[in-house]
């Protein structure tokens, strides 16, 4: 028993004069760091190593440089679905940019409209589809545009639209922008809930000064709004930049691994399970799958930079 | 005391682990020496029922030891989720075979055990065989277990309705579709483009047979002496590019479920598709339907059907209970199986040389067509799928986009033939 008694009586100086290092720091960064580690910067750089690798066909894998980048960049059965899923990729960007972003914004300024009562329920409800998961949303809007059964052309027909109906999901000219469209209904609540809570941060004496000053909403929108919300819209551009260049599960759902018709829903996310995971009779290829990995994270780490060192630090910040 | 408390607290805690751990391994050692446990990896999530309540409990009957669990995942995932739990080792014991070149390529990542072995295998022919064996025919990993046959099921209601009679050449086939649509009640073909397998599947594969003459056709596109640019495969393509004006409106984006869907409420005429839509139909429509087979071309003598070997069972090779694995195959080899599946599941071939009686009538008109046709298989899934761009997804591209009318059928066996001849030396000439 007295180990015990002269450990629970060990005086408290001697125990800070023993651990110079800071041995706090250390306890507190563990468990983020153990994790992120463990999850994320073993698997990406686990990744990375396996796209400079080829594998036969008994499983053995072999070093090979980078020939699979240059496979993926030159040979024509990989380039020409590589180039095309970017292309489709900055197509549902763009798309998720301009509507989704612009119609976010759009709802957050009506959200905080002074007067506008039952604000929290539209808050609730146009954030919902956010919540809801990816595959019901895609069965959903499915039903809704199934030429066979869907209520999207009766509801055309009843304003007098009808003639203007499509199957769109299965038409090449269409079916990358009926998808994205969905995804930014999914998806509209992000940007909007950011957008507003930047603008709920805008005292109202810098509006009401510029009310006295004779400004117009549209001039207190365009002068004074938007120069103070910039940041937050910087934000939200990066977070969909990353999301889409990631986005996988919605085609998935929608338009299956072969992202039809005629790879025109293909992005990088499916281009990249195909090739990984193989589909039908296609047999995947961890290690090429690994080098789209790595292309795709190329891909998105440039974005980033580009937004870092472009945008970022010239943006200017206010408190207030 | 405080420091009192904690030690006896982990000594407490480190006797509870010891515990745990004990009982753990009493209850695995348990496992070992009583009944096993085998799990089915499958694709067939449409089967689950039947295998619960039929084919495992007439297993169970004659082997109550070993217990048997059926895991089933969507079709078109099952590849992916196999391949990664066979690599991270989680896979079941028992793993349902894809036919070619996705199981050989299991096999020689040793992760397929051979089961020349396993008594029953003597049940099957070589042909059964050959889809589960690797090139040279000496190894097989798979106990063949079902093949599927193309045709047309059509709805007898509406055949008698409209004054119809199944056609048997193609320029019957064209003018009962012209009847149909005339009429202009029903959809006359139930097929939709969305997900593309139905294209190459349910059309290209089902009715090209008696275009490039079955077996034939096939080896000699493997021997490179035939190219998808022949006129036989351009033929096909242009027979399946005619039946767009025929099918329901927004084809495009018909899924399967929705081509099921439109022939089992009776809104369509004529479902292109194969046996194995038969057990669904059986269930969802309340009409009576028929089948014939897929129309001749005008003047051929000889009719072809495409009867592919589809499902076979194999050997997780990391599996724990390979001697209960074994005794499962050379089970499913058995008649007593084959009658199970043959009756339980109308419309799965049993492979195996034993006579079995197919019950179900329609099930029975699709087998009865070995009798009086040649049969052969899928041209895309021997050897042909090896390489990139795979010939498979090539085919389904090109056959959906033949339907919706974005490529002509000239353009289309131009692509397919030009994906081959990229990476396979035979039509590189």
């Amino acid at each position: 028993m007295s180990d015990i008694t002269a450990l629970g009586v060990q005086p408290a100086e001697r125990v800070f004069a023993r651990s110079r290092f800071p041995l706090h720091i250390a306890v507190f960064l563990a468990p983020a760091l153990v994790i992120y580690t463990v999850f994320s910067i073993y698997p990406l750089v686990d990744t990375i190593r396996l796209s400079f690798y080829s594998g036969d066909e008994t499983g053995a894998r072999h070093f090979s440089g980078l020939s699979n980048f240059y496979t993926l960049l030159t040979d024509p059965a990989w380039s020409g679905h590589f180039w095309n899923a970017l292309k489709n990729n900055l197509i549902f960007f763009s798309i998720h940019m301009v509507v989704q972003n612009g119609i976010g914004l759009g709802l957050a300024m009506l959200l905080s409209l002074p007067r506008l009562t039952g604000g929290s329920v539209y808050r609730t409800l146009l954030f919902l589809p956010t919540m809801l998961s990816v595959v019901i949303i895609g069965f959903i809007w499915q039903l809704m545009l199934n030429p066979l059964w869907g209520i999207a052309e009766k509801i055309l027909d009843a304003v007098g639209l009808g003639s203007f109906f499509g199957p769109w999901l299965g038409q090449e000219s269409t079916a990358l922008i009926t998808v994205s469209l969905i995804s930014v209904w999914q998806f509209v609540g992000i940007p909007m809930m950011l957008i507003y809570a930047a603008l709920l941060n805008i005292p109202d004496d810098l509006l009401d000064a510029a009310t006295v000053d004779g400004a117009g909403p549209f001039s207190v929108f365009w002068f004074v709004r938007l120069p103070l919300i910039l940041p937050t819209l910087g934000v939200v551009s990066i977070l969909t930049f990353v999301a889409n260049f990631n986005a996988f599960d919605l085609i998935y759902a929608v338009k299956g691994a072969l992202a039809g018709p005629n790879f025109s829903t293909d992005i990088l996310g499916t281009f990249f399970y195909r090739t990984f995971f193989g589909y039908q009779l296609q047999v995947g290829s961890p290690t090429m799958g690994a080098t789209v990995a790595t292309a795709m994270l190329i891909i998105i780490l440039i974005g980033v930079l580009i937004y870092l060192f472009g945008v970022q630090r010239r943006l200017q910040r206010h408190t207030f | 005391m405080r420091p009192l408390h904690a030690k006896n607290l982990v000594r407490r805690a480190g006797q509870m682990l010891a515990t745990v751990s004990v009982a753990a391994a009493a209850m695995a050692f348990a496992n070992v020496a009583g009944a096993q446990t085998l799990t089915i990896e499958s694709w067939r999530n449409d089967d689950a029922d039947v295998w619960n309540s039929q084919i495992i409990p007439a297993f169970n009957k004659k082997y109550p030891n070993i217990k048997v669990q059926f895991k089933a995942d969507p079709p078109t995932e099952y590849n992916a989720a196999l391949n990664a739990r066979l690599t991270g080792g989680t896979a079941g014991d028992l793993i349902t075979c894809r036919p070619f070149d996705a199981s050989l390529d299991l096999f020689k990542k040793g992760q397929l055990l051979p089961v020349n072995d396993v008594q029953g295998i003597e049940n099957f022919s070589d042909v059964a065989k050959s889809a589960w064996s690797t090139d040279d025919g000496k190894t097989t990993f798979c106990m063949p277990m079902a093949s599927v046959i193309h045709g047309f099921i059509y709805n007898k209601p509406i055949f008698d309705e409209l004054k119809l009679t199944p056609p048997k050449t193609v320029s019957e086939f064209h003018a009962v579709l012209d009847k149909i649509k005339a009429h202009g009640k029903y959809t006359p073909i139930a097929m939709g483009t969305a997900d593309q397998w139905e294209a190459a599947t349910m059309g290209l594969q089902n009715i090209g047979v008696n275009y490039w003459k079955g077996e034939e056709g096939r080896k000699a596109l493997i021997d490179g002496k035939q190219k998808f640019t022949d006129p036989a495969y351009v033929q096909t393509f242009a027979e399946l590019a005619s039946w767009a004006p025929y099918m329901g409106k927004g084809y495009q984006a018909q899924k399967y479920p929705d081509t099921q869907n439109l022939f089992a409420l009776g809104r369509a005429a004529i479902y292109p598709g194969g046996s194995w839509d038969v057990p669904i139909f059986r269930k969802q429509a309340d009409f009576e339907f028929d089948a014939f087979a897929p129309p001749v071309p005008d003047g051929a003598s000889k009719c072809y059907i495409s009867d592919h070997t589809d499902i076979a069972l194999g050997i997780n090779a990391k599996s724990k209970s390979v001697e209960a694995a074994k005794t499962f195959l050379s089970w499913i080899a058995s008649s007593d199986f084959a009658d199970i599946y043959a009756n339980s599941l109308p419309g799965f071939f049993p492979l195996s040389k034993e006579k079995v009686t197919v019950k179900d009538p329609v099930a029975a008109k699709f087998v009865g067509w070995r009798a009086t046709c040649d049969s052969s298989i899928r041209n895309s899934y021997q050897i042909l799928s090896r390489g990139t761009p795979n010939l498979e997804n090539e085919l389904w591209n090109v056959s959906a986009q033949v339907l919706n009318g974005t490529m002509k059928p000239e353009e289309a066996a131009k692509k397919a033939e030009d994906g081959l001849a990229s990476w396979y030396a035979p039509h590189k000439k």
